[in-house]
């Protein structure tokens, strides 16, 4: 491992730890729950960050993995009556959702603006299917899907083994910052070994990687699998610290997901998670001000990113940094 | 010399277009063939046809005994034939180290890959280039990035598409001084529209026009054949 890798790693577990220690004590608690869903989104950003930045593939519709983990937490943990089956479970099934939907896709060879095109397809597809399961008859063994309302009676999750003992919101952010940093670590130390030299490889030229013998189907479909799991983790950590409904996979927080990535950066890591930290507290401050309108300062954002720094914040941050030591960047 | 590479009745149809038009060619094992043509004479589809970037409309290609019509670019590859192609084809968002270490990483772990790769930059005087994304170089510089990934797996069979466009004098000469060099372990096709360069290394010359085997032959016979100047040459260049 290089040092540089070591320090990153080592830089994002001190961090994961002091927010642990000092957070749930400064913050009230519904400044703590707002910061779990913060924490949620960043881990949904860095799944995107994951696929697009790095991968190379556009994906419009990464909420249909989030909202599919967040239901198959909701409904697993409603039926087992106990966490500890409920989170496997709803990180297996948008895995398997995005493994198959890939297949389809890569192994298709189906082009990059379909995938764009499919991928929304699906979320809105799901988007629908959520909003329609009002009626009695839609119910997954104990739990009721409940349509547009959702789920409000998400259970929390509990010390596993032992259902009666649910986390506090104290406890569940703690988890959201430690599977954040987790997920991060993850993603760090793929990126670095050979599946993710190989995968951004095939995102810089995929013509040339397959006449070096790579089968670019299935490194995009590694990717894409990956990515969708730590979409349904943010899912898990998103039902926890509201509940889930259809919003989940609406074109709301797809759209949202984009901007949270373009603004912080395509091709880093940490770009998409200081992009989704930064734009959700203006858009949140912008709503607490009668005379802004969060959807408007949403669109300024994005546009002033755009046009000012089209790479994302973290790597024109990086170039500033790198000129004012004096250092030519390669 | 048994046969590496042939090609039967190879055609690739554009609707209408013959690019490629019932091609019949071979080569042997450790041979130095030269493939000319005029422009759009179909050298580049038929190279795309050799490594499944293509799937012929028509004909079979075996390699090495294996019939590897259709099948899959990488599947190709990995048998054995590299192509430079004749636009560059580079990751220009990584480093040319980086470039040359994922030419080597699909059989071989990374400290073994390390050791070659480095040995491969030196080789190709791009060990001071090393850190630097290959988007930020040079044409003529690209084109050594190209061959290094090309050669780093050390196929059987390599196909050049116009390694020396736009190259210097200087360049040339260097490339062709390797291309020799690597002849000594390699079977190679190039095609090149610098016949002073196809002169000075390839011994066969295998003419494309329309689609079609015009001539096969020696060079020198080649370039002298009335029917290869009249369609190609333009008698511009004299044979020597
Ligand atoms: N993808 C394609 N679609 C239609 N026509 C093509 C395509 N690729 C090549 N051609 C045509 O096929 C012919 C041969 O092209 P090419 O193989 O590039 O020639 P060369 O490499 O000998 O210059 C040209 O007439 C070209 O226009
Ligand atoms: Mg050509």
């Amino acid at each position: 491992m290089s040092r540089k890798l070591f320090l990153e790693i080592a830089i994002a577990l001190f961090l994961a730890l002091a927010a642990a220690l000092v957070l749930p004590r400064v913050l009230a608690l519904f400044a703590l729950i707002n910061a779990t869903v913060f924490i949620a989104m960043a881990v949904l950003a860095l799944s995107l960050g994951l696929i697009w930045g790095v991968g190379g593939i556009l994906s419009f519709g990464q909420t249909a993995f989030f909202g599919l983990g967040g239901y198959a937490y909701a409904v697993a943990a409603i039926n087992f009556n106990d966490s500890l089956y409920a989170v496997p479970i709803a990180l297996l099934v948008p895995t398997l959702a995005a493994a198959a939907l890939g297949y389809f896709m890569f192994y298709g060879r189906i082009s990059d603006v379909y995938v764009g095109a499919i991928t929304l397809t699906v979320s809105l597809i799901l988007f629908n299917f959520a909003n329609s399961t009002a009626g009695e008859e839609w119910r997954i063994g104990e739990a009721p899907l409940g349509g547009f309302n959702g789920i409000p009676s998400t259970p929390q999750l509990n010390v596993p083994g032992n259902p009666d003992a649910t986390l506090s919101p104290q406890a569940i952010f703690i988890v959201a910052v430690f599977a954040l940093a987790l997920c991060y670590i993850l993603a760090k130390l793929l990126l670095a070994g050979r599946f993710g030299r190989v995968v951004v490889a095939i995102r810089e030229n995929e013509t040339r990687a397959e006449l070096l013998g790579y089968d670019a189907r299935r490194y995009k479909l590694g990717i894409f699998s990956l990515g969708g799991a730590i979409a349904g983790l943010a899912g898990i950590l998103f039902a926890n610290s509201v509940f889930v409904s259809p919003t989940m996979f609406s074109l709301f927080y797809s759209g949202q997901l984009i901007i949270w990535v373009m603004v912080g950066g395509r091709g880093t890591l940490l770009g998409p998670i200081l992009g989704a930290f930064l734009v959700q507290a203006v858009t949140t401050w912008a709503g607490t001000e009668p005379r802004l309108n969060p959807n408007a300062i949403l669109g300024i954002l994005l546009m002033l990113a755009v046009m000012g720094m089209p790479r994302g914040l973290l790597p024109t941050l990086r170039l500033a940094w790198g000129r004012r030591r004096g250092v030519q960047l390669a | 010399m048994s046969v590496l590479l042939s090609a039967r009745g190879v055609a690739m149809h554009f609707g209408g277009v013959a690019a490629v038009d019932g091609v019949d060619f071979s080569v042997a094992e450790g041979e130095l063939r030269g493939l000319i043509g005029p422009n759009g004479a179909g050298k580049s589809t038929f190279f795309k046809c050799l490594t499944g970037q293509l799937r012929p409309t028509a004909g079979s290609i075996l390699f090495r005994d294996r019939n590897i019509t259709g099948m899959q670019r990488f599947a190709i590859a990995r048998m054995g034939i590299g192509i430079k192609t004749q636009v560059p084809s580079l990751f220009d968002g990584l480093t040319v180290r980086e470039s040359v270490m994922i030419a080597l990483r699909r059989f071989l772990a990374e400290r073994e890959a390390r050791r070659r790769a480095q040995a491969i930059l030196e080789r190709f005087g791009l060990d001071g280039l090393a850190e630097t994304e290959v988007g930020r170089l040079a044409h003529g510089q690209r084109q050594w990035v190209e061959l290094a990934m090309v050669i780093a797996p050390e196929p059987a069979l390599i196909l050049l598409d116009e390694p020396t466009a736009g190259m210097s004098a200087e360049e040339t000469r260097r490339t062709a001084a390797l291309i020799r060099e690597l002849n000594a372990r390699h079977t190679l096709i190039v095609v090149e529209h610098d016949m002073a360069f196809i002169r000075a290394i390839a011994h066969t010359v295998t003419v494309l026009h329309q689609g079609r085997v015009l001539v096969e032959d020696e060079v020198a016979k080649v370039l002298a054949d009335p029917r290869v100047q009249n369609v190609y040459l333009g008698r511009q260049v004299q044979p020597a």
